[in-house]
């Protein structure tokens, strides 16, 4: 799988715009709710490919997208972006001084 | 100078880093000679949109930690009591004038001292002190200026100055010279200066936790009592073995001195209580007065405002009477002496 | 595996206290991550508006002040003014800067004050309780137009980046939608070349509107609300840059 996503549960709210938005389908709200109650997105662990939307809309910031090495390299030639890495927002090659 | 120009060449004296104003009646002088100065000497001048733009922009300047200040008059002050809330809430040193004139509503331009409520009483929401200091004569407000910025450093507070369209406008020889503090000010460390090698600086008065904002009224309060303690100002003027006391502040207690005297040529043994600050008010002296006096005299350009701070630190003990004029009406020597011959009881037999 | 998206510095590690889908969580997660990408952070002050977003101090690692409503602009004016070098926006919903702030934002922009402004429009006012704002549009109920609002009697709705673009102190001034991925990216980029301006020391004030959801009072799903932003309001607030 070229990506995964993690999803920090105490900080969902349960608002549904990464299901609506993924353009995979592979989030839902499941059955399980958090310590505030509210029913939590849930990864089903399908093709992610990193395409990063999920964390994008997500307004809670509780989501964070990973992508494969291997896949990165390959995927961002002349795919722009500094260094050769392909990266949507945040992360460690961010914040530059 | 006149007195407008006084108080801003003052402050730039105390090293006031921002001017932020509106022009109003009857303080335009000031306005007029800080667009000059400030620039001349690379300090901050901006002449605003309103009078509560002024106080905000003061209020950022200041959270900052720079010396800022505004002037305004009556009216214009009025506008400014959200801003004085905030200030007060948040802990912010700031300076701010009152020309005072006559009111209420658009009144006149005459002098007055019609806001003694408005300065000593809020006029803002919620449980706060501003420091207010009655100047009454130019060299006084020239010092003043530079107590009220160290007083606003040194409390977190505004510091009002409390002058009238008779101080502003009048000319007088006044001596100005640079000073050094006597005070050692606290570090700004508190202020917005960007988080780099510190962490996160928040300037608030939101406090919606469980007792929180109880929390921090108390500690508000604790300051309040400190500055009651330590910095009252309170001149006292024949008051030695007087029959009468005459209280009065500002302008009026010019008159009142002359009335004084006049009063004491005609063997009435009057005196003089002239308290510089208003807040925090000189109760115990009053108190004091009160003991061997048989009645004090409030005399104000107004209604009446300060004489119910008098009865309060009199508490009963003798008579306290008023005279004043509202609204751009100067007393006489002459009518207060006439007052003071009419207040006076007998002596007991 | 890298991660490619992340919560950024900036940004505080808490849990907001914004309803499920509000906009406030995507705006501050862009101003947030354009003051890391640009370096700012240490030098940058932020006011926060009394609304909704009162708190925003607590999920913004800056220095930051609260002002009282709607008067940020004269706030920003006196903390540039004595402090050129650092970084100063405010950030404002419409209750703030449209209708109390009116005076302020627009003398800020006469005078082409230096600071960057971004304006969260959610035709709405969310924190006192779902009321009309000056931005509500036709037919929307609120709690104080039930019956909808009728812009005869009750006013139009104000197009806050039309009336800043015609001043002549404003030198950047766009309207974005925070109502899907690409029109995010958008408004962060939006966000980004506002500050920019404002670090190259540019003369005039940077503004952007960011259309936003406020689904409680909307009375609508997250994903609904985006959709009305998409569908409805960018009728009546059309993104688009207006100057700069």
């Amino acid at each position: 799988m070229a990506g995964k996503i993690i999803i920090d549960v105490e900080k969902c709210k349960g608002c549904g715009l990464c299901v609506s938005f993924c353009p995979r389908g592979s989030i839902v709200i499941g059955r399980k709710s958090n310590m505030k109650g509210y029913f939590t997105a849930e990864w089903d662990g399908s093709e992610c490919t990193g395409c990063g939307i999920c964390g994008i809309v997500c307004p809670d910031a509780a989501i964070e997208v990973y992508i494969q090495e291997e896949v990165k390299a390959v995927g961002t030639k002349g795919a722009g972006g500094k260094s050769g890495s392909r990266k949507v927002a945040g992360g460690p090659n961010a914040a530059k001084g | 100078m006149c007195g407008n120009e006084v108080l801003a060449e003052a402050a730039i004296l105390a090293g006031v880093d921002a001017y932020f104003g509106y022009p109003i009646t009857p303080q335009n002088e000031v306005t007029a000679y800080m667009a000059r100065r400030m620039p001349e000497e690379g300090r901050v001048f901006l002449q605003c949109e309103s009078e509560l733009a002024a106080i905000n922009m003061v209020y950022g300047a200041a959270a900052t930690g720079k010396r800022a200040m505004t002037s305004s008059s009556s009216p214009g002050i009025s506008l400014m009591q959200e801003g004085l809330s905030y200030l007060a809430g948040a802990e912010l040193p700031a300076v701010v004038v009152n020309v005072m004139r006559g009111g209420p509503g658009l009144g006149n331009i005459a002098p007055s001292q019609g806001d003694y409520f408005q300065s000593t009483r809020g006029g803002g929401h919620g449980d706060y002190r501003t420091i207010v200091l009655a100047p009454s004569h130019l060299q006084e407000l020239a010092d003043l200026m530079w107590l009220a910025f160290e007083l606003a450093d040194v409390y977190r507070m505004t510091a009002l100055v409390l002058a009238d369209g008779i101080l502003g406008q009048m000319m007088e020889p006044v001596v100005m010279a640079k000073r050094s503090s006597a005070r050692e000010l606290p570090p700004k460390d508190w202020a917005l200066t960007g988080k780099k090698g510190r962490s996160q600086n928040i300037v608030r008065s939101l406090w919606l936790g469980d007792g929180a904002l109880e929390e921090s009224n108390y500690r508000l309060q604790a300051k309040y009592k400190k500055v009651q303690q330590n910095e009252v100002l309170c001149e006292q003027y024949r008051v030695e073995g007087a029959e009468v006391a005459v209280v009065a502040y500002g302008i009026a207690a010019r008159i009142c001195r002359s009335a004084v005297n006049l009063a004491r040529e005609a063997g009435i043994k009057a005196g003089l209580i002239r308290p510089i600050t208003l807040w925090p008010f000189p109760g115990e002296q009053i108190k004091q007065a009160a003991e061997s006096v048989r009645g004090l005299l409030t005399v104000e350009m107004s209604c009446g405002q300060m004489v119910e701070d008098v009865k309060l630190a009199v508490e009963g003990r003798v008579p306290v009477g008023f005279y004043g004029r509202p609204a751009g009406g100067v007393p006489t020597a002459g009518e207060v002496l006439a007052r003071i011959k009419e207040f006076v009881p007998e002596p007991a037999r | 595996m890298e991660a490619i998206f992340k919560r950024t510095a900036t940004l505080k590690d808490f849990q907001t206290h914004y309803c499920p889908g509000c906009g406030h969580g995507i705006a501050h997660r862009l101003v947030a991550e354009v003051l890391d990408e640009l370096g700012v952070s240490e030098r940058t002050i932020g006011i926060a508006p009394v609304g909704c977003a009162v708190l925003a101090y607590d999920y913004l690692d800056v220095d930051m002040i609260e002002v009282a409503h709607g008067r940020a602009p004269a706030v920003a004016t006196g903390m540039k003014r004595t402090n050129p070098d650092k970084i100063i926006f405010s950030y404002q919903g419409d209750g703030d800067l449209a209708a109390i702030g009116t005076a302020e934002i627009v003398h800020a922009a006469q005078r082409g004050e230096r600071f960057t402004v971004i304006f969260i429009n959610n035709a709405i006012f969310g924190m006192t309780g779902g009321q009309m704002a000056p931005t509500t549009v036709d037919g929307q109920v609120t709690a104080t137009t039930p019956k909808g609002r009728s812009y005869i009697g009750q006013g139009y709705p104000m197009k806050v980046s039309e009336l800043i673009s015609s001043l002549p102190g404003s030198i950047y001034v766009e309207r974005c939608a925070l109502s899907g991925p690409g029109q995010i990216r958008k408004c962060k980029k939006a966000i980004k070349k506002a500050f920019q301006l404002q670090i190259d020391g540019a003369d005039g004030l940077g503004f952007v509107e960011v259309l936003s959801a406020c689904p409680t009072y909307w009375r609508m799903r997250p994903v609904e609300a985006m959709k009305w932003i998409e569908e409805e309001m960018t009728q009546i607030f059309p993104p688009g840059r207006f100057k700069g």
